[in-house]
């Protein structure tokens, strides 16, 4: 379509698609994210589309292939409209069901739907399901309802008023102030107040006449996708946030660094930017204003990181991502050399709604520090895997057990990680605590990008902590020796220590080389590294000590403390574990009990796998 | 393998311009061939005015990149938190040691390369296997068998 030359001419489109959307029309809307695609979304969207075909219904139903709504857990996910009735783990053999039994004859397929686990009962709605019923959904509303590759869906839905309101009737000024009333803090994991940002950064640009503005899609943290989700499933909201930014800041070039690991949110990023530019929103002077504004996507390439603010400038400037000390920070000296702005993908999705509704509302949202919502992976051992918005001040037990559904096969929670390799873990005993900034970093954890990690009785702490510092040992980018040597050091004590080989006093080690890494380090990676394995030792140092004096792995993981025998009255002789193991280290006849030679056995569990009499032991 | 010179001149072409085009050069190379072949590494450094020494740092740094050629098929393991603590260290260590390889290696017969990767984000089919882009969820150590055993059985078909 043409640009368009002015507000009217905006206002006068977004008229007309506002009056064409009609969600009292059938229409099938699937989710299409990358977590549904790997379930088999893809397949089930060309059947549905192939068997409306076959019945002449095509023209009437729409099916639409949606960003995700965030119950992974029960993907490939449809709700079916105008009645919305939500359709969970839908296969291509449910596609001719759906169509001839719900869409044509109106009966609701009972098997397709959510089961209570407490109560047994079928829930039809989408609204009704307890996963949704206490989310409160503002960045994530338009996931699920809108076709992210279509910018008509998103103006439909009055997408872009907010810019049309901020560059109407705001001063930059104004949309700076507006924000900083907000309250709104950094969701990449700092919390570092957004408006104060863009004010400090607005007066260097203002000093220096130039500068750039840049969207931080770096989402490294494993087991966080709040940011992938919204890119994917509704990528012009962060358009639009980074837009009243740059309005804001005084700044007319960006760009968005994502990783090249979301294939699916580059996509649909790119597709975005295409048709925003077409329309006028992007480019010069928008919707005839005197703002100009450019943006362009940056690929990651595989480094954690350059999630930090100045490794990721250093990625764009095409060179390694190594950190630079911090002062001077972006806002003074940042890309090339000019101001620069950096937030994360969460943060600009939630700038439009602070424009719509005005800052005020937006702090009448959360707790007295920490304002708005924010967005959680919930992720792990849970029954609800999936993305979860929450209002601020929630606690983690209505997150984990009302949103989540607790733990699966009745085990019993151990502890929530948050906040990835930088974060820590909270107790069963603090499960009641209200979820924000301050809060979470009293108990030694952080809010991070949003990744919550559940573990149960069967995950061993100092096997997760020394997990984590695998992790950001193998990421260290190598820059100063804190981090690059003291992860090091600190990994190959606790590897020690779940072989079985712990001595007395690396307890005490730990946190002493912790704490120095956490002073010393040059960048956040550093700084942070040490936090999963001082956090477990705060809340379980218990385990630390039997792994150590007792050499006992009580979740029964580390496998230098484990072994594996068959239970005698369990085992039928059937000879599966036998030919399965790969060791060789079972030895048995047919019929006749089994045993396993210690001595062979790697403690690989592939007989513990293959066991369909629950005849194989762990101790 | 011989690499044309204009194809890799093709391909600079397109990202050349933006400064510090020099990664996103390197992807697209990367994603052409599966890994960086050493010509393409000089030409890219010469078009783009930028050191050798600092296309090969920027080569050597990133986990995107390859300065070897990968296999046929490449076999990624999650290993982002919420698959490990559902067991994906035991699947690494049984495809491990069903191809005899290590993470980060590739069979001698060029046919499998194995990759541990941070976090598909598809964590609620943990433990995850990506087989070229092909996601395979909630990974057992039998599943891991099968899963190689049907892609060596659809090579011999060939």
């Amino acid at each position: 379509m043409n640009r368009l030359q002015d507000v009217k001419e905006f206002q006068a489109h977004q008229t007309v698609l506002a009056a064409g959307w009609d969600e009292s029309k059938p229409c099938l809307r699937v989710c299409d994210g990358t977590g549904c695609r790997a379930l088999g979304s893809q397949k089930v969207l060309k059947d549905l589309r192939d068997e409306l075909d076959k019945v002449q219904l095509n023209a009437e139903i729409e099916v639409v292939g949606t960003g995700c709504p965030g119950f992974c857990e029960y993907g490939p996910l449809i709700t079916i409209y105008p009645q919305r009735i939500s359709y969970l783990k839908v296969q291509p053999k449910d596609v001719s069901d759906i169509v001839n039994q719900t869409l044509l004859s109106g009966e609701v397929i009972d098997r397709l739907l959510f089961t209570d686990p407490d109560t047994g009962e079928h829930i039809v709605k989408e609204h009704d399901l307890p996963f949704y019923i206490k989310q409160k959904r503002s960045v994530l509303a338009m996931n699920g309802r809108i076709d992210p590759t279509q910018i008509n869906d998103y103006l439909a839905l009055g997408g872009y008023s907010s810019l049309v309101k901020a560059l109407t009737s705001m001063s930059p000024e104004n949309v700076i102030a507006d924000v900083k009333t907000s309250g709104l803090r950094g969701r990449g994991g700092a919390g570092f107040p957004t408006g104060l940002k863009w004010e400090i950064c607005r007066s260097n640009v203002q000093t220096v006449g130039t500068g750039y503005i840049i969207c931080n899609a770096d989402e490294g943290d494993p087991g966080a996708f709040m940011d992938r989700s919204i890119m994917e499933g509704n990528p012009h909201l962060v358009i639009e946030g980074m837009i009243i930014g740059a309005y804001a800041i005084g700044l007319s070039q960006g760009y968005v660094y994502i990783r090249a690991e979301y294939p699916l949110a580059v996509e649909n990023l790119k597709i975005a930017l295409h048709q925003a530019e077409e329309v006028g929103l992007l480019g010069q002077n928008i919707l005839g204003s005197e703002s100009d504004f450019d943006l362009d996507i940056r690929l990651g390439a595989g480094a954690f990181v350059c999630g930090e603010e100045t490794a990721l400038l250093a990625s764009i400037e095409g060179k390694i991502g190594e950190p630079q000390p911090r002062p001077p920070y972006p806002a003074q000296s940042g890309l090339w050399g000019k101001p620069t702005n950096i937030n994360n993908v969460e943060t600009w999705a939630n700038v439009p709604g602070i424009i719509e509704h005005g800052g005020q509302e937006y702090a009448s949202i959360g707790s007295e520090n920490s304002k708005g919502t924010k967005i959680f992976s919930v992720v792990g051992k849970i029954n609800n895997t999936g993305l979860v918005e929450v209002p601020m001040g929630i606690t983690l037990r209505e997150v984990i057990f009302d949103i989540g559904g607790g733990i699966p096969d009745g085990k019993e929670f151990k502890a929530a990680q948050l906040g990835g390799p930088s974060g820590g873990c909270i107790p069963a005993d603090h499960l009641d605590v209200e979820i924000d900034y301050e809060s979470l970093t009293s108990l030694g954890a952080i809010m991070g990008s949003g990744g919550l990690v559940v573990a149960d009785e069967d995950t061993c702490m100092v096997d997760f902590a020394a997990y984590f510092m695998r992790f950001t040992q193998e990421e260290s980018c190598g820059k100063c020796v804190p981090c690059r040597v003291g992860t090091k050091a600190m990994l190959e004590t606790l590897e020690r220590i779940c072989a079985g080989d712990g001595r007395p006093g690396d307890i005490e080690y730990l946190i002493e080389l912790g704490e120095e890494i956490k002073r010393s380090s040059l960048c956040g990676l550093g700084q942070t590294a040490p936090n999963p394995v001082l956090s477990t030792i705060r809340y379980f140092r218990d385990e630390y000590e039997a792994h150590i004096a007792d050499h006992t792995c009580a979740a029964k993981v580390c496998k230098g403390l484990i072994t594996y025998s068959v239970i005698d009255e369990n085992c039928t002789g059937c000879m599966v574990c036998l030919r399965n193991c790969p060791e060789g280290a079972i030895q048995g006849e047919k019929k006749e009990v089994h045993a396993i030679d210690a001595d062979l056995c790697t403690r690989c569990g592939m007989c513990m796998s293959v066991c369909k009499f629950d005849a194989i032991l762990v101790e | 393998m011989q690499i044309p010179v204009s194809e890799i001149h093709e391909i600079i072409d397109r990202e050349a311009g933006d400064e510090g085009s020099i990664i996103s050069a390197l992807e697209k190379i990367q994603q052409h061939y599966r890994y960086l072949p050493k010509e393409a590494l000089i030409l890219a450094s010469q078009r783009l005015g930028v050191p050798l020494s600092q296309a090969y740092a920027v080569a050597t740094f990133y986990n995107a990149f390859s300065l070897k050629p990968k296999g046929k098929y490449c076999l990624q393991i999650c290993m982002g938190t919420a698959c490990h603590v559902r067991g994906s260290t035991l699947v690494l260590d049984r495809i491990e040691a069903k191809l005899g390889i290590a993470a980060g290696e590739t069979t001698q017969d060029k046919l499998f390369s194995l990759e541990t990767v941070n976090c598909v984000g598809a964590c609620a089919l943990g433990p995850i296997v990506v087989a070229d882009d092909e996601y395979s969820g909630q990974m057992t150590l039998e599943k891991a068998d099968r899963l190689i055993k049907n892609l060596m059985k659809t090579e011999t078909k060939r």
